[in-house]
């Protein structure tokens, strides 16, 4: 039995995964990085128009800072967030740009002077500061007060991915890439690593460390049409549902992106329509005024995107002979912007679509985008069932986004994360020796690799056809739109699936990685996701964020204002088991209310009058000692950070000592 | 009614070769697919190991033609298989994997492992004396055509066509590529790297660096995020030459 030992194991080599592993080499211990492919190709990359950061460098970002990005945030989040992680994050998010400028992002910056933009579909001019020139730019985005939204053109997650690799090459991270972590290594108390395969010779091995974190991205794979890359299959959240042990956190809050290119799915960013791009139907009507007048094509992403499909079931989508889309027009910011800003943009639509942005319209439809749900831990990203099994960015729920992320917060979410958790592992790593008996380990090798076995046994049943099966079901029944009758015929549909996955054969034996036997081990633990995903929707009998119930179209509090846990105890069970952990809006610094977009019709808890009252008696006491000192008193949370990573944030409007 | 065109019959010819089976000899396999609209080589390539072939190997991880990962031969020139739409090709397709990279199997090679080393080898990241920044504080600033400019040499996604393509690499196994002659040009022109000519002559200033490119100049031509390669490396050598002259 091979066994490769280090302090800290890193399943992902994506923006979140390195920069934990690059926090714990700093503070002295060794990480190994697990990466499906080489790190700088993970699905980081993809990330287009930016991330968010309260520097307020821009004129129209001038007001911003942790308040208004934190009430963004939770607004976004439909309540769902954990609004002392979502503290946390924002005030780590310019400290985050910040660290990324000095590794070599290069962040776009602002010019002084006159500028014309486009705001609302009318031409603008904005005058930038002059001690804002140099300093990084904002750009807008969705569900925003203020232009937050720092970017490197349009190839943010790119630049950001390469700048982050590189450093993690510059400090000597080992990364053993094409190896996946077939399952982890755990006691039922801690865990102690993972089994690992390597996709170039197929050799299985153990790889054993004190702490292991997962940063496997999200589970866009489990539907037909995404956005997400190949590789996004959810493998990381499976490997914690099947210890049975750990849980996952609202793995039915799934979000859908506006535009993604019709009918690939490609997406094109958000920035899009932050610059100025409008949307219209079939008659080139811009049509999301008459729906959110407050916030047009700029309200958060759940929300545009049920208005557009809302839109197409009332007959005004364009006909094509894939199916029905919208228009996404970026026409009128003209040819100079869209070759600076939006270039990722403009190759896309070249190359997938054959047409100029600066001359046509882009044929848009949502498409799954984004995992809210994942590996549930607490603040330090460590799971609180299994010592020692930490997670971090779009695989984890410490619950930053609740029902729904807003655009830019999840490569912010990467780093700030991986900023936090590379801590938090290290503090660990100091109190906990490496504990494991070999025998332990050998039975988990083996347990694969007779699973591996039993795949080449002459099952009958085709991974492939299961697949692409299981993704008809998930976008046609568990998408935007969702009821009750679908979703029951979803979960009944995935277990069927489910229990013939139990029969899947491979027919080639072929040594090597052999692509056929990856498909076969990984659908399993897909289908095992997708019901996750099914039952978690078909119980939550509310309407909140991205999770949307015609038959309960209300967000209710009342009963739901709870986040949905799912573990899978036995592993011969056909369904997860749920269970619900409630919020605290007694705790929360900003109580549940309307979004300020979306339907303006929730049930609401009782608590949330007295919060109310009582968050309203503390702001008029502590006018006068302004936002920091009534901040402390709503909700303190500095003490939950890092040490490390404490501190105010300077901006122009507000010099540090 | 009239009925939709028949669509085109396309002949996909791959090279086959898996290196865990060393006996087998490489081959050429022939597979007939209905051409579909809109169809990019990803699409064909999946459905065939979907439907025909489940142990053709190869890579895609974006399909969107920002990660880099599926640079291959297609009918003799190297390119993205990703965003390469049948459309534009002919009915015969030949697809082979990238030469100069170790082979994985079929048209999967192992791009990481060279880019990792070519990194480690040219140290492909910001050089600062100064360690420690206050990350509370505003950042350095920067001129924002001076940001536009590293941003447009940072666009590179290390997909390895302009190796494959290039003379030299062919040649010098140690040669770095205008992979890694462009990332020296964005981290000499990026004011945060403290390094020196000198420092970077260190690097470049040999035959596997800048004096190995015999300016064929296939980089150019054929790198699919349409860096300026030609007139980098050309500003390179002048500068090193400069250096090494003293």
């Amino acid at each position: 039995m091979k066994v490769i030992y280090s302090d800290v194991l890193v399943i992902g080599g994506g923006l979140a995964g390195l920069r934990v592993a690059i926090g714990a080499r700093r503070r002295g211990f060794d990480p190994l990085v697990l990466s499906l492919v080489p790190p700088k190709r993970s699905h980081s990359v993809a990330a287009q128009g930016g991330m968010q950061a309260s520097l307020g460098n821009v004129i129209k970002g001038e007001g911003d800072n942790e308040d208004v990005h934190f009430e963004d945030t939770v607004r976004g989040s439909d309540w769902g967030a954990d609004q002392a992680v979502v503290r946390m994050f924002v005030n780590t998010a310019p400290k985050a740009v910040r660290e990324l400028a000095a590794w070599g992002v290069p962040w776009s910056r602002v010019r002084r002077g006159d500028r014309e933009v486009i705001i609302n579909g009318q031409k603008v001019t904005l005058t930038e500061k002059d001690d804002a020139h140099g300093l990084i730019a904002q750009r807008d985005f969705g569900g925003t007060k203020k232009w937050r939204t720092c970017y490197a053109s349009d190839g943010t997650g790119h630049a950001m991915l390469f700048a982050m690799g590189d450093q993690a090459i510059a400090e000597g991270i080992p990364v053993l890439e094409r190896t996946e972590a077939l399952s982890l290594i755990h006691d039922g108390r801690r865990c102690h690593g993972a089994v690992v395969r390597d996709l170039i010779t197929g050799e299985l091995a153990a790889c054993v460390a004190r702490a292991t974190v997962i940063a496997t991205g999200g589970a866009g794979r489990l539907y037909r049409v995404t956005t997400n890359a190949v590789i996004n299959e959810g493998i990381g959240h499976a490997l914690a549902l099947e210890t049975g042990v750990a849980a996952l956190g609202n793995m039915e809050a799934v979000q859908f992106h506006p535009t993604g290119i019709f009918p690939a799915g490609i997406l094109v960013t958000e920035g899009c329509r932050g610059d100025g791009g409008l949307l219209r139907d079939a008659e080139g009507h811009r049509f999301m005024p008459d729906y959110e007048p407050e916030k047009k094509e700029l309200a958060s992403r759940d929300v545009v995107s049920r208005r557009m499909e809302e839109h197409i079931r009332k007959g005004h989508g364009v006909q094509s002979r894939f199916g029905e889309h919208l228009w996404l027009d970026i026409t009128l910011l003209g040819r100079a912007h869209i070759e600076r800003n939006l270039r990722e943009v403009k190759d896309i639509c070249r190359y997938f679509l054959g047409i100029d942005p600066a001359d046509k319209w882009i044929p848009v439809r949502p498409a799954q985008h984004y995992t809210m749900g994942g590996v549930r831990t607490d603040h330090t990203g460590q799971n609180p069932s299994l010592a020692g099994l930490f997670a971090a960015g779009e695989s984890a729920c410490w619950d930053m986004h609740g029902f729904n992320r807003l655009g830019g917060n999840s490569v912010a979410e990467t780093v700030v994360a991986g900023m936090i958790v590379g801590e938090f592992v290290a503090d660990y790593c100091e109190g906990a020796e490496l504990e494991v008996s070999t025998k332990l380990v050998q039975e988990f090798v083996d347990r694969e690799r007779a699973y591996l076995a039993s795949l080449c046994n002459g099952g009958k049943e085709d991974a492939s056809a299961l697949r692409i099966r299981m993704q008809d079901i998930m976008t046609s029944k568990v998408g935007i739109f969702r009821d009750g009758g679908d979703l029951a015929s979803a979960v009944d549909e995935l277990a069927e699936l489910y229990r013939r996955s139990r029969g899947i054969g491979v027919g080639s034996h072929a040594p090597g990685a052999n692509p056929e036997l990856v498909t076969a081990y990984r659908t399993q633990k897909m289908l095992r996701l997708a019901l996750t995903v099914a039952c978690g929707a078909k119980t939550r009998t509310e309407s909140r964020g991205a999770h949307f119930r015609m038959d309960f179209p209300q967000r209710n509090d009342q009963e739901w204002l709870k986040r949905t846990l799912a573990t899978w105890p036995d592993p011969s069970a056909d369904f997860p088991t749920l269970s619900y952990e409630p919020l605290d809006i007694m705790k929360m610094e900003l109580p549940p209310g309307w979004r300020g977009y979306g339907a303006r019709n929730q049930i609401d808890h009782p608590d949330t009058a007295v919060r109310e009252q009582q968050v309203k008696d503390v702001r008029e006491r502590l006018a006068a000692e302004g936002r920091f000192a009534i901040q402390e008193a709503l909700m303190p949370y500095e003490h939950l950070l890092p040490e490390a990573i404490r501190g105010r944030n300077e901006r122009l409007g507000e010099k540090l000592p | 009614m009239t009925g939709q065109p028949s669509p085109r019959r396309l002949r996909v010819h791959i090279l086959r070769y898996n290196p865990a089976e060393p006996d087998k000899q490489a081959r050429i396999q022939t597979y007939e697919v209905d051409e579909a609209d809109g169809m990019t080589l990803f699409i064909l390539l999946t459905e065939l190991r979907e439907k025909q072939d489940p142990s053709l190997q190869f890579d895609f991880v974006c399909r969107a033609g920002v990660c880099g990962s599926c640079g291959m031969v297609v009918n003799g020139r190297p390119g993205l298989a990703c965003r390469t739409l049948t459309a534009e090709l002919p009915a015969d397709i030949t697809l082979a994997p990238l030469p100069t990279f170790e082979l994985i199997g079929d048209l999967s090679v192992n791009t990481g492992k060279w880019m990792r080393e070519m990194s480690e080898r040219l140290e492909t990241w910001v050089h600062q004396r100064q360690q420690e920044v206050d990350l509370r504080r505003h950042e350095e600033k920067m001129d924002p055509d001076l940001a536009d400019e590293v941003y447009e040499l940072d666009r590179c996604i290390e997909c390895g066509c302009c190796v494959a393509a290039c003379g030299t690499a062919h040649m010098r196994t140690g040669f770095v590529g205008a992979v890694g002659l462009n990332k020296v040009a964005r981290f000499s022109l990026d004011p945060r790297d403290e390094r020196s000519d000198a420092d970077m002559y260190e690097l470049v200033g040999n035959d596997d660096g800048v004096f190995g490119c015999m300016s064929l100049l296939a980089c150019n031509d054929l790198c699919p995020k349409e860096l300026p390669l030609q007139t980098q490396i050309a500003y390179l050598r002048r500068r090193m030459a400069k250096q090494g002259a003293g």
